[in-house]
Order: structure tokens, then sequence, then C-alpha cells
């Protein structure tokens, strides 16, 4: 029996869309993993890899509409390193021009998915994960 | 003479198993393709309205046709196009660059900072100031924002809803005494909208609902009492139904809103003809063009009769639905984005088929980042192109008497008063806490989020068709001009903040927001005190801290999935 993959979905930053952050959590949980969903008002970067490191998860899920992807994942990514989770892998979903996505992937985000990818791919790509 | 019903049946039964069922069965089709347990095909059979009674004449009860007895032949749908990115000053030029093209309304849209209430300069809004709307932090950014916009003539809409709509509003009108203009000049609307976000945005309701409630009817009250061309409020279905919510629950939440509205006001000692006629309504127009028609049909007469009967307004403005339309972003595409262009004509013939007063359309570039000058140009082409090409101005409810849509228009009424009385029922008879107890169990994000989910396993299974998405699609690599926000404006912004701090009369600035903190704790109207902070240079976070911490933080129920 394999464990279950967890799996933490976040809305960092300020950005209040949730449509799809909500059907992703809603898909992986379908898949058969467990989903911790953080949305709240004022959440802050490190309460998010805090969020990471107690719970377990494998993985880490950004949805970020609002344009403030650059900074936001520089500034999570830094915070993985300053407590030295940076292996764990971060994916991002959302509005993300074309142009950012190589600079994202040089910072050390592994996967970005904009609008319109099925979520079959997402669970696919998460599963993979497990080997 | 009408023609006689039982014979139109006979007729019908006839036409049915002789023609239709014959064509297809030859098609090896054996059962008839029913929408719900009907044939799509609607006759007089179908509509059985009492056309006095139902549908009426346009400008008068219950005004299915439209509010206004002429409408487009009178005066068009203003033409509108979101703006808002970068500084107060990209932003005027924007609007100024709209104006310049044909557009007859201003919309300012801020960003996430300062709709939460968060000034430019606080850590949490780090690389976030100006990347989804324009960054407002105090009178001054008002005052370049509108710079040369000629406000006394032209129709603004402040797209702000809390915690910090009245702060944005009370800068508006700070700005615009400065000008010297007489505030009862001026036309507008603050959109100031709160019950919807509890459910469609979440993160940003900061504030109880109750409280949330309270400020609403704040500015009824103000703008009663001193800006009778200015709305206060801004029903907005919109965010609701991007959100995820079908057509259904968008009309049945806005709705229910709206009546928890009317009811807090009622409850203030309000007349109800004092606030009636300066609600407004914004609603999403989607893709399905006769269901959309039908829903704006619906809700006029819906509200109408909601209005008259239920809250006895003798006013008949009172009883009028008056309607924003924007386009529907959720039907938009990233991939093949050109195809946007043709759902964004779509949602715009159906918002003027169903008789919006204004509207916005999306630019095709949406999905991808904030609008260029090329696409918001070709939004409001489309909607000149609508307007003046297409020939449907020249008459008033075009599809008024089509037996679909007036079908169509029934089904839709009838639908929604069943969920407003389910959610009237949660409320033990009073609308008001029907809706507050829907936000504070999480009964409506439940719902919508469901809704969006459902909708999304449909695209998914190829159930229902997205061109370019799940059906036609091509492996592409669109060259798109896509605008990008220059990272430097932010420094800017946070820079000209800090001055206008260190300039201000420190002391003025606290005895102003002391105020607003006791008007908050109290019973008074916050829109008067809010005005005296802002002159005093006090900033839009400033006095919108000052209201939370006296209503305390409102975590809205979170992790409903």
């Amino acid at each position: 029996m394999e464990e279950k993959l967890r799996i933490l979905i976040a809305k960092p930053g300020l950005d209040t869309h949730e449509r799809g952050a909500k059907i992703i959590s809603r898909t992986l949980i379908e898949a058969g993993m467990e989903v911790i969903y953080m949305a709240q008002i004022n959440l802050t970067i490190p309460q998010i890899i805090s969020c990471a490191i107690e719970e377990d998860v494998n993985l880490i899920g950004l949805s970020i509409l609002s344009g403030a992807h650059l900074s936001i994942c520089r500034n999570i990514i830094d915070e993985m390193k300053k407590r030295n989770i940076d292996d764990m892998p971060v994916i991002v979903g959302g509005v993300i021009p074309r142009h950012d996505v190589p600079k994202l992937k040089e910072m050390g985000i592994r996967e970005v998915f904009g609008p319109g990818i099925p979520t079959e791919t997402v669970v696919e790509y998460v599963k993979a994960l497990q080997g | 003479m009408r023609d006689d019903i039982e014979k139109i049946r006979r007729e019908k039964d006839k036409w049915f198993s002789e023609k239709f069922m014959k064509q297809l069965s030859g098609l090896g089709v054996e059962s008839p393709p029913l929408k719900g347990d009907k044939l799509p095909l609607y006759t007089p059979l179908d509509v059985e309205n009492k056309y006095l009674e139902d549908i009426g004449f346009p400008g008068e009860f219950p005004y299915t046709r439209g509010v206004y007895p002429g409408m487009y032949l009178d005066k068009l749908w203003i033409m509108r196009q979101i703006a808002g990115y970068g500084t107060a000053r990209e932003t005027n030029q924007r609007f100024k660059y709209l104006l310049e093209n044909g557009e007859t309304g201003v919309t300012a849209v801020f960003d996430f900072p300062t709709v939460m209430g968060l000034d430019s300069d606080n850590p949490m809004a780090e690389g976030e100031v100006g990347r989804c709307g324009v960054p407002v932090d105090s009178v001054e950014d008002m005052r370049i924002l509108f710079d040369g916009i000629p406000i006394d003539r032209v129709h603004v809409a402040l797209l702000s809803s809390y915690p910090s709509s009245p702060a944005i509003f009370a800068a508006y009108i700070a700005m615009a005494m400065e000008k010297g203009l007489a505030i009862d000049s001026l036309a507008g609307s603050i959109q100031n909208h709160f019950l919807a976000f509890y459910t469609a945005l979440p993160k940003c309701a900061k504030i109880p609902p109750r409280d949330a409630i309270r400020i609403a009817v704040d500015t009824f009250e103000y703008c009663s009492r001193y800006m009778p061309r200015w709305t206060p409020i801004n029903i907005t279905a919109h965010v609701i139904r991007e959100s995820g919510a079908t057509m259904i629950q968008e009309l049945s939440y806005c709705l229910a809103n709206a009546m928890a509205y009317v009811e807090a006001a009622l409850e203030r000692g309000l007349d109800v003809d004092s606030f009636g006629p300066k609600l407004a309504f914004y609603f999403t127009a989607g893709m399905n063009l006769f269901e959309e028609v039908a829903k704006y049909r619906a809700a006029r007469r819906l509200w109408a009769r909601i209005m008259k009967e239920k809250y006895n307004a003798r006013n008949p403005a009172s009883q009028m639905i008056r309607f924003h339309a924007q386009g529907s972003a959720f039907t938009v595409t990233a991939q093949q984005p050109l195809n946007n262009l043709i759902r964004s004509t779509i949602q715009t013939l159906a918002a003027a088929l169903g008789g919006a007063q204004s509207i916005n359309v999306n630019p095709f570039d949406e999905s991808l980042s904030i609008p260029s000058e090329e696409s918001v140009r070709l939004a409001l082409r489309t909607s000149q192109i609508v307007a003046y090409e297409t020939g449907i101005t020249e008459t008033i409810d075009p599809l008024g008497g089509s037996y679909y849509v007036e079908t169509l228009t029934n089904k839709t009424e009838e639908e929604v008063r069943q969920l407003l009385k389910l959610i009237e029922e949660m409320g033990d008879g009073s609308m008001l806490n029907g809706v507050i107890k829907g936000i504070e169990s999480g009964y409506f994000l439940r719902e919508v989020s469901k809704a969006a989910y459902d909708y999304n396993k449909e695209v998914e299974s190829g159930e229902r068709v997205v061109v370019g998405l799940n059906s036609y699609k091509v492996e592409e690599d669109i060259p798109i001009e896509l605008l990008t926000v220059d990272p430097e404006l932010e420094k800017i912004q946070v820079e000209n903040l800090k001055k206008l701090k260190r300039n201000r009369d420190e002391k003025k600035v606290h005895e102003t927001l002391e105020k607003v903190k006791e008007g908050a704790g109290g019973k008074g109207n916050l829109i008067p005190l809010m005005i005296e902070a802002i002159r005093a240079n006090a900033t839009v976070g400033e006095i919108t801290d000052s209201i939370v911490n006296v209503f305390g933080l409102y975590q809205p129920k979170s992790g409903v999935i």
C-alpha cells in the first residue's frame, strides 16, 4: 500500500481568484491524494512554508493570477532555501505570461501550468513524483 | 384573430410524428432529443403569459422589455472598458486613450493592495502594486488618476469593493471638491458590494458581514442626501458567476443580496423610495445568447415585482433594474486567444439584446496578461460595431415575443424564485438573515465551488465544447504583444507615498482617524468622517485599518473546496 501523496495548494499574496485552485484541489482529492488548501486572508509566505513542513507534503502548488508571480515565487524559493526544504517541488498555475515561464524555472519552480491545461495533466505530473 | 390553441396542439402532434420523428428515424435516431422533458421547439403552446401583466411595454411595470420607454432609440448603452495598472499616471493615460477612441464611461479598477486597504508601502503589498489594477493610496493619487478627465460630464465607475471602498469613495469625493465641482453634479457609481465577495473572492472579505452591510447603508444614506446622480452600490452578480456559479445561481444570489441590503436599509429607518432608485446591478454576459437575454428580462420582472409587492416601493425608479454587463472572463481561453474576439462579440450582443445600460467588453488577451492598448481598443470597437452596424438598436427588446425567449424568461424567473425562497427560509423569513447565514455557514461557497467543478468536468470530458481548448486545437506559438508592467513603477509609487507621509500634518491625520474609529464604533455615518480624514492626507490603508480594527478582522470560511 503506497502512502497517499500529500499536496499543499496555496493562494500566496493578495490574489483572490480561487476558482482554479479549488478545481485543482478537488481533482487531486478525487485522484486519491490528500490536499491541504490555504487561502486565508493575510496569508504570508513563511506561513505557507511552515505548513508545508508541518504537514510533510510532497509538493507545493501555487495559484497566482495577480501578475505578482515573479516576486512571490522568488520569496517562496528563498524561504525554502532558508529552511532547507528547497528540494521540495513547487509548481505554479494561473495567469503567467509566456515570457515569464523561463524566469520562474530558472528560480527553481519545477513546472508552470497555464489556463486551460487539463487537470489530468497536473494529476499525472504529481503522480509521476511517486515514481 | 388568434389561432385556436387546440388546433395548434393537433397540428404540432401531427408534425412531430409525421415529419420530425420520421426524419430522425430515417437517420437511425429512435427517441426524440429532449431538453429536460421538452422538445426543443417552442410554439404558442409554451407561452401562456398575459401580455400586459407579464411582458408589457418598455419603461412600464414589470419592465420585462426594458426600463426606459425608448431604450437605445434615445440613448445607447455606456461603452466602458475596465482600466487600471502601473500607477495613477499610466492609468490616467489609458483613460484618455479610451476616451479618444470613443469610450463614453470611465471605469477604474484598483490593485489588490488598494482593494484590501493595504498601502503600497505595506510589506504585504510587495510585488503586487499596480499589477492587477491601479494603486490609490491617497487623495493625491486620485487627483493624478482623474487629471484632465471631465468627471462632471463622463460617468465614472469605481470598481472598488470592500474593505477599502468607502475610503476610495471618500478620496474620489475629496478630489472632486478640490477641483471645485459641486458633488451633487457627479455621475457615477462605486461598486461597494460586499456581500458577493464572501462567496466569490473571500480572501478580501476582511469585515464581518453585518458591518459590511452597515457601511453599504451609510453610503446609500450619504448619496440620497448629497449625491443624487451617484450610484452608491453596484450589486454584483458578475464576480459570483465568474467564480463558478450557474446562470440561475448568479441571478438568485445577486437578488438575494439586493434584498438583504433593502431589508438592512429599511431596518435603519430609510424610506424604500429614498434609496431604491439608486440601486444598480452588474451582471455577466455569457456565451449562451438566448439564456443570457432571458436572464436580463427575468431579472427586470423579478426585481420589479419584489420591490413593488414585497417592499412596497411606489416610485417606479425603485422597481427598475438598471444594469451594467461585463463579458464572462471564464469563457476566455489562453489557447488561440484571437478566438476571444468572437466570444466577446457574442457576449456584447447578448448584453445589448438584453437591454443593458452599460457594457464592458473583455479584451481578447484577458487570460494572458493586463490588456494592451490594441486589445482594449478592439474591445471598445466590438461595442461600437454591435451598436452602429447591426441594426439591433433600431427596435426595443427585439427578442421579446420569441416563443423560446419568453419560455426561457418564465423558466428563469421560476427557478430563481425557488432559490430565493430557500435562502429566505434559511433566515426564518428574513432575507437579510438568510444571506448572512448562507455566508457564515459556507453555503454559498460550497454551492458555487461545486458548480465550478461540475462545469470544468463538462469541459474536460468534452461534453461541453470549448473551441481551441478541447476541440479544434492547434499547436501554436502566436506572437502577441503583451503588456508588461514595469517593476520600477512600484518603487515610484512607494516613494511618492513616503513623501506624502513626510509632508503632512500628523496631528490632523491622527485626529481625523480617531473620529473615523469613533464613528465605526457608534452609529453615525462614516462617509463624511472618511472624507475629512482623506483630505487631511490620511491614506486609504490607514482609514481602512481604522474600521477593521474596530469591527475585528473577519476570517471567511476558508478551505471550502
